[in-house]
């Protein structure tokens, strides 16, 4: 794997210990998860001993060390989408891909997870797919919802 | 715009944006939230920017008819977005579509209103032209979301104009640090974060702990599922929370500040950027600011996502690059905090109230609320309640003034509870609910202000599920590092999975109070130690939901998918064959025009035939 993207990722910080999370965030933002090889790297770079990378990237919701699929589905599991059925959604969602949260579909298409709250309570249940907001989403919307993605763009 | 050099250079700057700004002319304030933006508001922004240009009608220049255009964050009536208010006259148009810009700029220019968009007040049916006459905002008093709808929040020019760095100028010509810290002391701010600490004896402590170095944090690491209010603030207007940082840092002495924001709030996270870049470029923030004695900086860190990350001492440890771990308490981090220094940390709604108080004075601030909680309280009020939005209110309203003046009740059926706090308050039942709503009041009654998350629940809101749904949460974010946390929530949350599953036996809710009470006991941090309020408020106020579920197997709310089953209305079904098609299971069957049936061996109880059902022909029991 080619350092120099994580070394222009690295020249945004002091390359203190204590930017190994703004670091940690770029990288995951930049290849969607987190890869190995360049854990060992900012390991190296940062001073950082890797068993403290590890405990950081698996704390956190935000990292994975997994790729991800090309669309993060993002099931909001906030107690205002809980009380409007956001289960049922999930439950469905599941169902449909054959997934679980944490798994990307074999196609490489998407990937399902959960969050607590994306503050669009108004919109509830809200499902978020690669960064657009679908709000009041019924089981039965799911389905057209997802062919859209699947064809190319929301 | 040069830097400015002195609290007299800023006062010019003032003057001048005054006498271009005409306060006449008309602007339309397209709100940009993030509700708002989901619903399509960038589009229709999109389209006045095109109108409004097309038809020669932009720019900020004085003439008769100009027309401004402005980007504004979160309105609070989310409900209703796509949201646009036309001021001075604050005509209120909501739900606007792309294709609805022409009508709205047509009547801009001939000074008339578009009837079909103005919102209708469901209880007398009648339409309403001004913002301030919608029921939703008329019972509210904004005082930190004033400005709001107001302002475009990426320019500082904006900000000033409303008045913005006056309290900052104020400080900096009349006042010491002990003034401010006496002022915010008198005016009886508690933290608004959830805990409720009075935030000038904080503040006080920080001041006197020992240190040529500290720091100043704000915590805007929204956490609580349903609470979205720290995140507009940051969006809609967020020099008022630099401002008050930078008061803050003025009061104790501080050096460096951190907004400490959730990562999931990109245009939070933008907006602050901005706001900092505007600050840093007028001598707001940086070296000697405004000509005086204070430098003072501050950056944003980002959040990774751990809920536990909204208590102190662990999102101090995230600032540090470490995983969020909470640490015992005393020392406080106004004595030691970020890298070991005395840190001053406050909520975003507790910063941003800080240049309201300066400006306006404590005697004045702790006149609103009650007698031990002063000021205004933001919530967001969500779930089942026909308003969906962001309320700000006087402490000591009404839980009923809350949920039905302003929220408008239930769209159907009754309110059954009404759970503040997050997943560390409590639910709290109708009967209750004129109880005035300030801290001790929400504590008396088994539940928190928390940081305002305000959900209402109906009669299809089971409570043994909420309590799991929120165990669980808690179970999730649980650091790890107290047993009693740890194990406690687990056991917890099996116990409350079986009831829900039908396997409930005697003694499950006996045995759930016990380990809430051990859970509460020996956890370290608020999370485990407040983490019982939700199981032991919906057994307090809901026991024969518990008991229904675990003698009879039934759930009342038909909610419980182990313990409802999904039948068809022979009467009312008429055979469209809907369902069936829409059936993933293929559970249900039936002649056309003839009543359908479900096949409850192959039903998953999934819902859908319910959603898809036109005549109300399915029904759960």
């Amino acid at each position: 794997m080619e350092m120099a993207e994580v070394e222009e990722i690295l020249g945004r910080y002091e390359g203190e210990p204590g930017d190994l999370i703004p670091v940690l965030q770029d990288v995951q933002e930049r290849y969607h998860y987190l890869p190995e090889e360049v854990l060992r790297y900012i390991s190296g770079r940062l001073h950082v001993p890797l068993s403290q990378i590890y405990h950081v990237a698996t704390f956190y919701n935000a990292f994975s060390l997994q790729p991800k699929g090309k669309y993060t589905i993002s099931v909001c599991m906030g107690t205002a989408c809980h009380v409007r059925g956001a289960p049922t959604i999930l439950e469905s969602l599941q169902r449909i891909l054959g997934i679980r949260p944490g798994e990307t579909t074999p196609d490489g298409m998407f990937s399902l997870e959960t969050v607590h709250c994306l503050g669009a309570c108004a919109l509830g249940p809200l499902v978020v797919i690669g960064g657009d907001y679908h709000g009041r989403m019924t089981p039965t919307k799911l389905d057209a919802v997802l062919r859209r993605y699947r064809k190319g763009g929301g | 715009m040069s830097r400015l050099e002195s609290t007299a250079d800023l006062e010019a700057l003032r003057r001048r944006l005054a006498h271009e700004r005409d306060p006449n002319r008309r602007y339309v304030a397209v709100c940009c939230g993030t509700g708002c933006t989901a619903s399509g508001s960038r589009d229709v922004l999109a389209a006045f920017k095109e109108e409004i240009e097309r038809r020669g009608l932009s720019g900020r220049m004085e003439a008769e008819g100009r027309v401004d255009l402005r980007r504004t964050g979160c309105h609070g009536f989310c409900e209703q977005g796509p949201l646009v208010v036309v001021r001075p006259e604050g005509i209120f148009y909501r739900r606007v579509k792309v294709e609805d810009v022409p009508e709205i700029v047509d009547a801009l220019e001939s000074g008339g209103v578009v009837e079909r968009l103005l919102y209708v007040d469901p209880t007398t049916g009648e339409k309403v032209v001004k913002e301030e006459d919608v029921p939703f905002y008329r019972h509210q008093q904004r005082l930190l979301l004033a400005n709001n709808g107001r302002i475009d929040p990426t320019d500082i020019m904006d900000y000033i104009a409303v008045g913005g760095y006056r309290a900052l100028s104020k400080v900096l010509d009349e006042m010491g640090p002990e003034d401010v810290i006496r002022e915010i002391k008198d005016s009886g701010l508690r933290g608004r974060g959830g805990a409720g600490f009075p935030t000038g004896i904080k503040w006080e402590l920080c001041r006197r702990s020992e240190g040529d170095f500290k720091y100043v944090l704000c915590n805007a690491d929204e956490g609580d599922p349903g609470a979205f209010m720290d995140r507009s603030l940051l969006e809609g207007n967020p020099h008022s929370v630099l401002e008050g940082m930078i008061i803050g840092a003025y009061a104790v002495g501080a050096r460096e500040g951190v907004v400490y924001v959730r990562n999931e709030y990109p245009l939070a996270v933008e907006h602050m950027s901005i706001a900092i870049e505007q600050a840093r470029g007028l001598g707001l923030l940086g070296e000697n600011i405004l000509g005086s004695e204070m430098s003072f900086d501050v950056r944003i860190n980002r959040g990774g996502g751990a809920f536990v990350c909204g208590e102190e001492t662990a999102l101090i440890a995230s600032v540090e690059g470490r995983a969020g771990e909470p640490r015992p308490r005393p020392p406080y981090p106004a004595e030691r905090g970020l890298w070991g220094r005395p840190t001053l940390i406050n909520n975003v709604k507790t910063w941003a109230s800080v240049p309201i108080i300066i400006n306006n004075g404590a005697d004045w601030f702790s006149k609103i609320g009650t007698k031990t909680s002063k000021g205004t309280m933001i919530f967001s009020l969500v779930g089942k309640v026909k308003n969906t939005g962001l309320v700000e209110v006087p402490m000591g309203i009404t839980l009923r003034q809350l949920v039905y003046d302003i929220g408008g009740g239930a769209p159907d059926g009754e309110v059954k509870a009404v759970q503040t706090g997050g997943p560390s308050g409590g639910c709290i039942p109708r009967e209750l609910m004129d109880i005035p709503v300030d801290y001790e009041r929400l504590a008396e009654v088994g539940s928190i202000m928390g940081s305002g998350g305000m959900i209402v629940m109906d009669e299809r809101t089971c409570m043994v599920d909420v309590a799991k749904y929120f165990v669980s949460i808690l179970e999730d974010e649980s650091c790890g590092k107290c047993t009693s946390c740890r194990e406690g929530l687990r056991q917890m949350r099996k116990i409350l999975t079986d009831i829900t599953e039908g396997r409930g036996k005697e003694g499950d809710i006996e045995l759930l109070e016990e380990l809430a009470e051990v859970v509460a006991d020996a956890s370290l941090c608020a999370l485990g130690g407040t983490a019982p309020n939700p199981v032991l408020s919906t057994i307090k106020y809901f026991r024969e939901e518990y008991e229904a579920h675990i003698r009879e197997k039934r759930c009342p709310a038909g909610v419980c998918r182990a313990l409802i089953r999904y039948t068809i209305l022979e009467d009312v079904c008429t055979g469209c064959g809907l369902c069936r098609r829409n059936c993933p299971q293929g559970a249900i069957s039936g002649e056309p025009k003839k009543p359908h049936k479900i096949d409850q061996d192959k039903c998953i109880r999934c819902g859908i035939c319910l959603d898809v059902c036109r005549f109300g022909a399915v029904k759960v029991e």
